[in-house]
């Protein structure tokens, strides 16, 4: 297990380069640099654009310029923000932390429906309940994420919900107590959480409830019922415990559409993560935080996938890697 | 002996049907699948011969009439029942309010000559399905900034957003095949190549990746070049996850022992790939593309919401809604929010489609 673990590490590494590289040259291609738009303003002399274009290395050759991207980043230095003029280390360290906030909160919602669900609609196949839960999810499924946080953020504005519609803090929040500060976030959450949580839970429960079927017609369930275990027992200790370890991998799987997702949701609902900081550096060619929101995403992706793989290795002791 | 006869007329009744025919009954036996499949056809329909059943063409906008509310359409007036007519509107001395004039009526007319337009690149045409008289336009949907009319947006922005996911599914399932394909069967140094790249693809967040190249795409081409180049964005991103499962279907095929026969009679490796790998994986891909062509629709629509996919003044789904980012205008104008029904009714009708095909071509799962 140890050795899996570390192998699994050790190929990370190879696959994090072949990402900067893929990710650096698809930046090189877009068509001018973030100095275009300087020298368009007539309050910046020609100097400052000079020195600026020497400080960061862009008059240099494409592959110089990655490779002095990657010495920097190799001792620790995400290098500096051409929009905001600091390092990209300060500015990505919260919209990392605000992402996974988001995330982990869609999770918790989607999981936490998703399962009971799941295990209520296999057990009652067929039945009024389930069928109600299959249209639901057919509607998570389909519904793009964008659109649906438009229309909760019209029933909002509509309806006069007294819910917060746009950021993270209200405008009041520096004079606030740190519990109601907590609070404060956890309301701004609400609206991105349920968006991105809605299409996690749709597709979840439909794959808890085909696994749980899957599993519920085996061998050792018709033993388990032949037994007089009681029914519950049948359920909860023997096709729940088996039909969870596919469900791991999917874990991972969902990663990818999480953070995919998460990307417009914050957009739309003006969350500030890292999604939506990737779509103002792509849009003005602040290469480095650009690069640095690519390569955060990818390792989050990276890791969670591999933490999905040591979790399934944990819970399933049949599975054995060498 | 009776039993014996039974059985020889279900040999019989059976033995006239292809594996595929089968699988196509009963798919037709699945009501849900059918209306969804009916819904996409005409979704497709309406887009292809959408200058013909839009009263407007694309671009047409009529100065003080922006955000104007859905007409609305009477079939009544003091008489009785009547052909149906709609009243003028006159802008109010407010901001994109609109005051009915009971005085004017115009009578909406069917095969009415309007715009004139190209159907599908061959016919020259100045029909139209419905229009009233120029001066008062019908905005059966509400019109959007502009003044234009957003039903004969949504018809024409069907055509991108409906398309794309098809093209984009075509390539995507061409690349995976052919990739997976030469993976799978010849394996050693080609299939670590291969599908290393694979993992790097698949370990960047896709709409990350999707920002960055959609973010390459100079502001100033022809939309339809445009078009393209997001089809390839898309595909490029896509391809990877299928080459992925055809290595592994390939790989569990290779060791096959039809497989084997074909090799002992000579045959060579494009024929052996072509006529007797690929072909096992139909099925899968055939319900995989079913499954992925909403995933681009909602892609593109994403992508073009946030101002990187098509641009105005072409419309597609996405671009359309962006209108509606603003909650102030959302909260007045709730029309805006229209392309995105069509854009849920699509990717609906898909995922029940795909779901019903996977039921009916493969029994197993």
């Amino acid at each position: 297990m140890r050795d899996y673990i570390i192998r699994r590490i050790l190929i990370v590494i190879p696959l994090l380069f072949a990402i900067s590289l893929l990710s650096f040259f698809i930046m090189q291609l877009s068509p001018g640099s973030y100095l275009d738009d300087l020298r368009m303003n007539p309050d910046i002399s020609e100097e400052l654009i000079r020195k600026m274009e020497a400080d960061f290395g862009l008059n240099q050759n494409v592959f110089i310029q990655y490779f002095s991207w990657l010495k920097e980043i190799l001792q620790g230095n995400l290098g500096e923000s051409f929009t905001y003029r600091i390092p990209v280390a300060q500015i990505i360290g919260s919209r990392l932390f605000n992402t996974l906030l988001l995330s982990a909160a869609a999770m918790l919602i989607s999981w936490g429906i998703a399962i009971p669900i799941g295990i209520y609609s296999s057990v009652h196949r067929y039945s009024f309940l389930d069928n109600i839960f299959s249209v639901f999810s057919f509607i998570g499924l389909s519904i793009p994420n964008f659109f649906f946080a438009l229309l909760l953020l019209f029933s909002i504005v509509r309806f006069d919900i007294p819910l917060p519609i746009n950021g993270m803090t209200s405008i009041m929040y520096d004079y606030l107590s740190p519990m109601e500060k907590a609070i404060d976030i956890l309301k701004h959450l609400l609206v991105p959480a349920v968006v991105l949580g809605t299409a996690g839970t749709a597709s979840l429960m439909r794959q808890m409830r085909g696994q749980m079927l899957d599993v519920i017609n085996k061998d050792y369930i018709r033993t388990a019922r032949a037994k007089g275990l009681k029914e519950k027992k049948v359920i909860y200790k023997h096709a729940v415990r088996n039909a969870i370890n596919p469900m791991i991998t999917i874990f991972g799987f969902q990663l990818s559409s999480l953070f995919s997702g998460a990307a417009l949701t914050e957009i739309v609902t003006g969350w500030p993560g890292l999604g939506r900081m990737m779509l103002t550096a792509v849009r003005s060619k602040d290469l480095y935080l650009a690069m640095a929101g690519m390569m955060m995403g990818s390792l989050m992706l990276i890791i969670g996938n591999l933490a999905a793989d040591i979790l399934l290795a944990l819970n399933d002791p049949r599975i054995k890697y060498h | 002996m009776q039993h014996k006869l039974k059985l020889d007329d279900q040999i019989k009744v059976n033995s006239g049907k292809t594996l595929w025919q089968k699988k196509l009954a009963r798919l037709f036996k699945n009501k849900f699948a059918l209306t969804a499949a009916l819904i996409i056809f005409i979704l497709y329909f309406l887009a292809i011969f959408a200058p013909f059943f839009a009263p407007y063409s694309a671009t047409k906008n009529f100065k003080n009439k922006f955000f104007h509310p859905p007409t609305k359409i009477h079939f009544t007036d003091e008489n009785g029942l009547t052909l149906p007519y709609i009243y003028g509107t006159e802008v109010k001395e407010g901001w994109a309010e609109y005051e009915i004039n009971k005085e004017q009526k115009y009578p909406i007319k069917f095969w009415k000559q309007g715009d004139s337009y190209q159907l599908l690149g061959i016919f020259e045409s100045n029909i139209h399905l419905f229009g009233v008289e120029a001066d008062q336009p019908i905005f059966i949907l509400g019109s959007d900034n502009y003044g234009r009319d957003l039903f004969t947006r949504i018809l024409y922005g069907g055509r991108v957003s409906l398309f794309i996911g098809f093209i984009a599914i075509f390539i995507t399932t061409f690349i995976g095949l052919i990739m997976g394909g030469i993976s799978g069967y010849y394996g050693g140094f080609i299939d670590s190549v291969i599908m290393r790249a694979v993992e790097v693809i698949m370990s960047i967040p896709s709409f990350y990746l999707l920002l960055a190249l959609a973010a390459v795409l100079p502001l100033d081409l022809s939309s339809a070049f445009r078009f393209f180049l997001i089809v390839s964005i898309l595909a490029f991103q896509g391809w990877a996850g299928m080459a992925r499962v055809i290595r592994g279907m390939v790989l569990s095929v290779k060791s096959e022992d039809y497989i084997a026969a074909a090799k002992a009679l000579g045959a060579n490796d494009k024929r052996i790939i072509l006529k007797h790998i690929l072909p096992s994986t139909a099925t899968y891909v055939i319900i995989r593309a079913t499954i992925a062509i909403p995933g681009y629709i909602i892609m593109e629509s994403g992508l073009s919401f946030i101002g990187l996919g098509i641009q105005e003044p072409s419309a597609s789904w996405g671009n359309m809604l962006s209108a509606a980012q603003n909650i102030t205008k959302i909260s007045d104008f709730p029309w805006l929010l229209l392309p995105g029904l069509f854009i849920f009714i699509t990717v609906l009708s898909y995922n029940i489609l795909g779901d019903g095909l996977r039921d009916a071509l493969d029994p197993k799962s």
